[in-house]
C-alpha cells in the first residue's frame, strides 16, 4: 500500500443543479466567476460545481439562488471537481452517482412547482401527502360495496 | 439548526430543502469527504481502508458482511449525530449490490429505532404531489426550530 496525501484539504464541494427555463449552466458559471474570490468553477450540463473555503462556496451559492431560487438546486459532493477517481473524462460512462441526481432531477419540476406555490399559499393549509408507512385498513361497508358490485 | 439525516443519503432534492430551510443536511457526501481530505493509506476510490469494517462493528455484527459494515462506517456515526431524519420510502435509485440493499436496511431501521422526530414521505408523481411533498418538508423543518 502506498501513502495517501490528500488534496485540496479544508474545501467543501458542492453541486449546483439547474433545471430552468432562463437560466443555462454557462449562465451560472459566468455569474459564478463574476462575483467568486478564488474558488474553482466547473460548468458541467446540468450546473455547475465549485469548490473552495466554505464561506466563499456559500457566499456564491447564496447570490447564484437569487437567479432563479426555485429552479437552483444545491448538494455536497465528496470529491474536488475533475477528481480521476470520480471524473468521467478517465472513466467513461456516467459519473459514478450522476443516475440518482438524474432520476431526481426528472421529479425536480414537481419540486420547483411545490416551492412556487408555497410563496402563494400557507404551507398549514395544504394537506398531508399520505404516510408511505401507514397501509389501511379495506373498510367493511367498502368490501361489502365491492362484493355487491361484483355479483350485481 | 438541527442536523437532519436524509434517506437516500445521497439525494439532491432532500439535501437542498433541509439546507434551502435552514438546518443542516447529514448526506454521505459529507462523511465520504472527510475520508478523502485525510491522509493515510491509498485506498481508491472513496478511500474506505481496511479500518472501516471495524468501526462498522459499532452498528452490525461480527458475522455480517464487511461491505455492509464498511458502509455502516459512514452512515453509523450521522445516524448517531443526527437530531431529525427525513425518509423517502420508494427510493429506487438507492438500489444496488446486497452491500448496498442490506446497508439500507439496516439504515432504516437505526432511524426507525431512534425516539427523533422522522418524516416519511414518497416521491412526488405529479405537480399536486409536489406541493404537498413541500409544504410537508417545510412544516416538518420549521417545527424543529433553530433555523439559521
Amino acid at each position: 500500500m502506498t501513502e495517501y496525501t490528500p488534496t485540496h484539504v479544508g474545501t467543501v464541494t458542492k453541486y449546483v443543479v439547474v433545471e430552468s427555463f432562463d437560466v443555462t449552466p454557462a449562465d451560472l458559471a459566468l455569474r459564478g466567476y463574476e462575483i467568486s474570490q478564488g474558488v474553482m468553477i466547473k460548468e458541467t450540463c446540468f450546473g455547475i460545481v465549485i469548490n473552495g473555503n466554505e464561506e466563499e462556496v456559500d457566499r456564491i451559492i447564496t447570490e447564484l439562488r437569487k437567479m432563479d431560487p426555485d429552479n437552483i438546486f444545491v448538494k455536497d459532493r465528496g470529491f474536488p471537481p475533475g477528481d480521476a477517481r470520480r471524473c468521467r473524462a478517465n472513466l467513461g460512462g456516467a459519473r459514478p452517482g450522476y443516475n440518482g441526481m438524474e432520476h431526481e432531477m426528472t421529479l425536480i419540476p414537481y419540486v420547483s412547482h411545490g416551492l412556487k406555490e408555497l410563496k402563494k399559499r400557507d404551507e398549514k393549509t395544504i394537506p398531508l401527502p399520505e404516510n408511505p408507512l401507514e397501509h389501511p385498513l379495506l373498510d367493511i361497508y367498502k368490501l361489502k360495496i365491492l362484493i355487491d358490485a361484483q355479483e350485481s | 439548526m438541527a442536523k437532519v439525516f436524509i434517506y437516500p443519503a445521497t439525494s439532491l432534492i432532500l439535501s437542498d430543502m433541509v439546507a434551502r430551510f435552514g438546518h443542516t443536511p447529514l448526506s454521505s457526501a459529507t462523511a465520504i469527504r472527510e475520508r478523502i481530505q485525510t491522509a493515510g493509506l491509498e485506498s481508491p476510490p472513496l478511500q474506505i481502508t481496511p479500518e472501516e469494517p471495524k468501526k462498522g462493528l459499532r452498528w452490525a455484527a461480527v458475522e455480517v458482511p464487511s461491505g455492509v459494515r464498511g458502509r455502516m462506517s459512514l452512515y453509523g456515526p450521522m445516524i448517531g449525530d443526527c437530531e431529525a431524519a427525513i425518509i423517502i420510502n420508494d427510493a429506487d435509485l438507492a438500489f444496488g449490490c446486497m452491500g448496498c440493499a442490506r446497508t439500507n436496511e439496516l439504515v432504516k431501521f437505526l432511524i426507525h429505532q431512534k425516539e427523533i422526530p422522522k418524516l416519511e414521505l414518497n416521491y412526488p408523481k405529479n405537480e399536486e404531489e409536489g406541493v404537498r411533498f413541500v409544504a410537508a418538508i417545510k412544516r416538518f423543518l420549521t417545527e424543529l426550530g433553530g433555523t439559521r
